[in-house]
């Protein structure tokens, strides 16, 4: 391990690069962006739930003045049903048929044709005019009525044992032997949950601007996790190669996983093409809400048994999770992250793909595990209840550890979880008084964390500055974090480093940003960068020395000689080298691309205190603690803002965020007014802990962050209802009605 | 349909712009007059990524028609600085890491500066219901409600300062 000591600007909270430009206004997202002779695209979408497309008569549409293009599922490139084609985590399959219906609309809101003109107006106008032949189809929206054995089956190619299904896939995780393990249980309990979709809610609608020239050479601009996703989903919709397609990230306003995959970007293209002009998409907060995203609703049981000391020996939990109309809910989030935190030798966790009427789900930080996580640790808070334990103390004498085996498969190598449990027993928080109605909850969330590709080029200017271009999207401040540890290597003040997000032309392929995994990543390409850019420097002062480079160190963003019998020379500042470049070898700068590995996963322990406004129903989160092992915290800010923001979509999901349907199969709310996202006053201030357990398969120690935050959340908060109310909920969101209905003993 | 010509003043300039009578002030600002700095979260007054000031009055331009500007005062988040120097809520946004994205920024830092220049002792409270109106989806509020408070209690103390010198 290389974790530096005595850190002069890692853990330090230095202002972000990007962030002038962020406070002023001038940040430039992909909605800001426009080109000369620029028109607007447009999308019409199904009314119905449900149909099969006969035809598209789009001759109205395109005689309309003013319009320039329109395209149809017909333009777009075809991946037949019956062979996947996986790219990253997404299969083009289902890929060509969310960014356009083909055989048939899946739910109201999917695209079925798009179209470019002049204006936003006349596009809409235009689409109105677009006539598609629909056979309405009986549909089903709920995991329930989807799964009965008469359920209008979605899509004929999905078959579960043998018969035609909307189950459309099931994994499981298996560890020692679950009966013989609950046969030495003596306190058992065994609960069933539910869980409504909730949207990753990014204030920023997703955007692109698309140029496509005559000879196909095309440029993106876009909102998105991830540029060369962009360009790969691009290229293979359209048919353009890749190496036509430059696909340039804008900064990008929120995404939480609901970036990570295409919506507008292949249409625009499409459009660009057939118009010859570029081509601008914006979609409404109404298209976000009825056609991206979300996050699975989900049903599940856990079962977990344990002997009278605590001690548990079984545990078994089974998920249904929505994947909406076409197939891929997270279910290995849910199956593979929900028992992690725990050492128990006999689990079986099985999870089920559920295809229903709905928008196909996207990413959503720490895909799965949160629903997981919410039954997992509500029950754990009854059996701690049964058992007369202290739930942090059951958690403790549970708790996953160096060497145990966890149940989704690794052995744990050094991990922080009982460090966070210590942590949360500890702090005042824990043991503070209560009030009338009020009621504390605990509850622990585990997340895989990931590695893999990420590039990263650093150059040094030519007055002796830095500039790192990595290959990341940077959604919640990697830049500072990027800042910090190439001035850290250097010896520098981070204001000398410059750090900017390459284009796909610029940098090599660097991954998604998802997963928690783009600090962990490109801090090592960085790491590696730099480290070449130091040998540089010490070769070339040991040049002018005439030493051997052995004898030269770099230190204080200068080289020096090693040792005293090296010799007496003046330090040699980064600045004089690079004024001396060009007389000594020429510009100085290393690039670096990985498959990064050695993530480790992420722990965390959080405390939520509620009122609960027993006349109205209102449940008020008065006091939160979250507790973290983020492995190092290169910038605490952006850390624990990480936190505090999973913190809030959580108690959002926990206490109201759910889509409403009407009789008509349709979303009822699909605007900020009614889904209703935590708003300032509804939240108090969420302090955080973070405990530092390096990972010490990381040059800087570094765990991702960004995703642990949300997965204990609605477990936390419901288990603080309950001991406010003496009163379990066994589905979310905890809404007043819902709240009023067990108060009055009717749920 | 022929287009409205509107004359207004911008963050302290007389601009003058054409619009359609549907568009919104929104509209205007993010179209002819390029000052892309407001947002569009929602286009329904609930998200705030569009707050602006409307003589003085914070208002959301998304719902504001863009000519009713006609011979009014606009601020914008692009007059916030004065040249290179940041006003000190923008500059205790960035020293306390209230962003993360940024797309909710502008809106914070205009309904921010609103609701500090009527009321400059505000409440964390206070703050908080104040800024109800502007959703941010990445930080959870905190950082946003210390920068808004820790701006008040710096700026009274040195208007102390400059008052006893
Ligand atoms: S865009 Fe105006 S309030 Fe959301
Ligand atoms: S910083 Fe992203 S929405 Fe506020």
């Amino acid at each position: 391990m290389n974790v530096i000591a005595n850190n002069k600007w890692i853990g330090q909270r230095t202002i972000r690069p990007d962030g002038v430009d962020k406070v002023t206004g001038r940040a430039g997202y992909a909605a800001d962006t426009t080109m000369p002779g620029m028109i607007w695209g447009k999308i019409l979408r199904s009314p119905h739930p449900h149909a099969r497309i006969r035809g598209i008569n789009t001759a109205k549409a395109e005689a309309l003045p003013g319009v320039k293009a329109v395209v149809t599922a017909r333009d777009i490139v075809d991946f037949p049903v019956d062979k996947s084609v996986m790219l990253g985590i997404q299969d083009m399959r289902w890929m060509c048929r969310n960014v356009m219906a083909r055989e048939k609309a899946l739910f109201p809101g999917h695209p079925v044709a798009a179209v470019a003109a002049t204006s936003e107006a006349i596009a809409a106008r235009a689409c109105e005019l677009i006539e598609v032949d629909y056979e309405v189809l009986p549909w089903s929206i709920e995991i329930d009525d989807a799964i009965l054995p008469d359920a209008p089956i979605l899509h004929d190619f999905i078959k579960f044992e043998g018969k035609p299904s909307n189950i459309a896939g099931r994994m499981e995780i298996k560890k020692g032997e679950i009966a013989e393990g609950f046969k030495q249980a003596e306190v058992v309990v065994e609960r069933s949950f539910a869980t409504r979709p909730v949207h990753q809610g990014y204030i920023e609608p997703h955007a692109c601007l698309v140029s496509v020239a005559a000879d196909n050479k095309t440029t993106i601009w876009s909102s998105s996790q991830g540029q060369f996703m962009v360009r790969a989903m691009t290229a293979h919709l359209s048919g353009i190669p890749q190496s036509d397609i430059r696909a340039i990230p804008a900064e990008i306003g929120g995404g939480f996983g609901g970036k990570t995959i295409v919506y507008l970007e292949p249409l625009a293209t499409l459009l660009a093409k057939k118009s010859g002009r570029p081509v601008k998409m914006v979609m409404t907060r109404e298209e976000v809400m009825r056609s991206t995203g979300p996050t699975s609703g989900s049903k599940s049981t856990v079962k977990i048994g344990a002997k009278k000391d605590g001690t548990i020996v079984a545990a078994q939990g089974t998920f249904y999770l929505q994947a909406g109309g076409l197939p891929g809910s997270p279910i290995r989030g849910a199956v593979g992250c929900s028992f992690s935190p725990y050492d128990i030798p006999n689990v079986l966790s099985v999870g089920f793909d559920v295809v229903s009427n709905r928008s196909k789900v996207a990413a959503y930080r720490a895909p799965g595990a949160p629903i997981g996580a919410y039954a997992v640790e509500c029950v754990l808070d009854e059996l701690a209840e049964a058992l007369k334990m202290d739930p942090l103390e059951l958690r403790l004498k549970n708790a996953a550890r160096q060497g145990t085996k966890a149940a989704h498969g690794p052995v744990f190598p050094r991990i922080g979880y009982v460090e966070t449990l210590q942590a949360a027993k500890a702090h005042p928080h824990y043991t503070a008084p209560l009030g009338k109605y009020q009621g504390r909850g605990v509850a622990s969330g585990f997340w895989f964390n990931a590695g893999g590709e990420s590039s990263a080029q650093v150059n040094i200017t030519e007055d002796g500055n830095v500039v790192v271009t990595t290959g990341h999207p940077d959604i919640g401040g990697s830049r500072a974090a990027i800042a910090n540890i190439c001035a850290e290597l250097l010896g520098i003040d981070y204001r000398r480093v410059s750090v900017l997000i390459g284009d796909t032309a610029t940098v090599g392929f660097s991954n998604l940003t998802g997963g928690s995994r783009v600090l962990f990543a490109s801090a090592m390409v960085v790491t590696q960068s730099t480290e070449k850019i130091i040998a540089t420097l010490r070769e070339r002062a040991a040049k002018i020395w005439e030493i051997d480079p052995e004898a030269v160190k770099w230190e204080n963003g200068a080289a020096h000689p090693a040792s005293p019998n090296a010799g007496q020379f003046e330090p040699l500042t980064l600045a004089q080298l690079a004024e001396k470049a060009p007389q000594m070898g020429g510009p100085i700068g290393a690039g670096v691309q990985l498959n990064t590995e050695g993530a480790e996963g992420g722990f965390g322990t959080h405390i939520c205190d509620v009122e609960v406004d027993v006349e109205l129903g209102i449940v008020r989160v008065i006091r939160y603690t979250a507790v973290q092992d983020v492995g190092r915290a290169i910038h605490p800010s952006y850390v624990e803002g990480q936190m505090q923001g999973g913190v809030a979509q959580g108690i959002g999901w926990a206490l109201n965020e759910e889509y409403i349907y009407n009789r008509d199969g349709k979303v009822d709310n699909p605007g900020f007014l009614d889904y209703r996202m935590p708003v300032c006053s509804d939240l108090p201030m969420l302090d955080t802990v973070m405990v530092e357990v390096p990972n010490p398969k990381h040059p800087q120690g570094v765990k991702g962050v960004g995703e642990v935050p949300l997965v204990p959340v609605m477990a936390a908060v419901a288990n603080a209802i309950h001991n406010a109310l003496g009163k379990r909920f066994y589905s979310l969101p905890m809404s007043p009605p819902k709240v009023l209905q067990v108060l009055e003993g009717k749920g | 349909m022929a287009k409205l010509h509107v004359s207004t003043t911008i963050n302290g300039e007389p601009m003058e712009f054409l619009c359609e009578p549907s568009d919104t002030m929104l509209d205007a600002l993010r179209g002819p007059l390029a000052l892309t700095g407001s947002k569009e979260g929602c286009a329904s007054g609930d998200c705030g990524a569009c707050s602006i000031t409307l003589d003085d009055r914070l208002v959301c331009s998304c719902l504001m028609l863009a000519v009713e500007s006609e011979g009014r005062e606009i601020r914008t988040i692009e007059g916030m600085a004065h040249g290179d120097k940041l006003h000190p809520l923008q500059q205790k946004f960035l020293e306390v890491a209230a962003l993360q994205c940024g797309i909710c920024t502008p809106g914070m830092l205009v309904a921010s500066d609103a609701l500090l220049r009527q009321n400059p002792r505000p409440s964390e409270e206070e703050v908080r219901f104040w800024l109800a109106g502007n959703l941010c989806r990445c930080t959870g509020y905190d950082k946003i409600v210390r920068a808004v408070l820790e701006t008040a209690a710096e700026t009274r103390e040195q208007g102390t300062r400059e008052s006893r010198q």
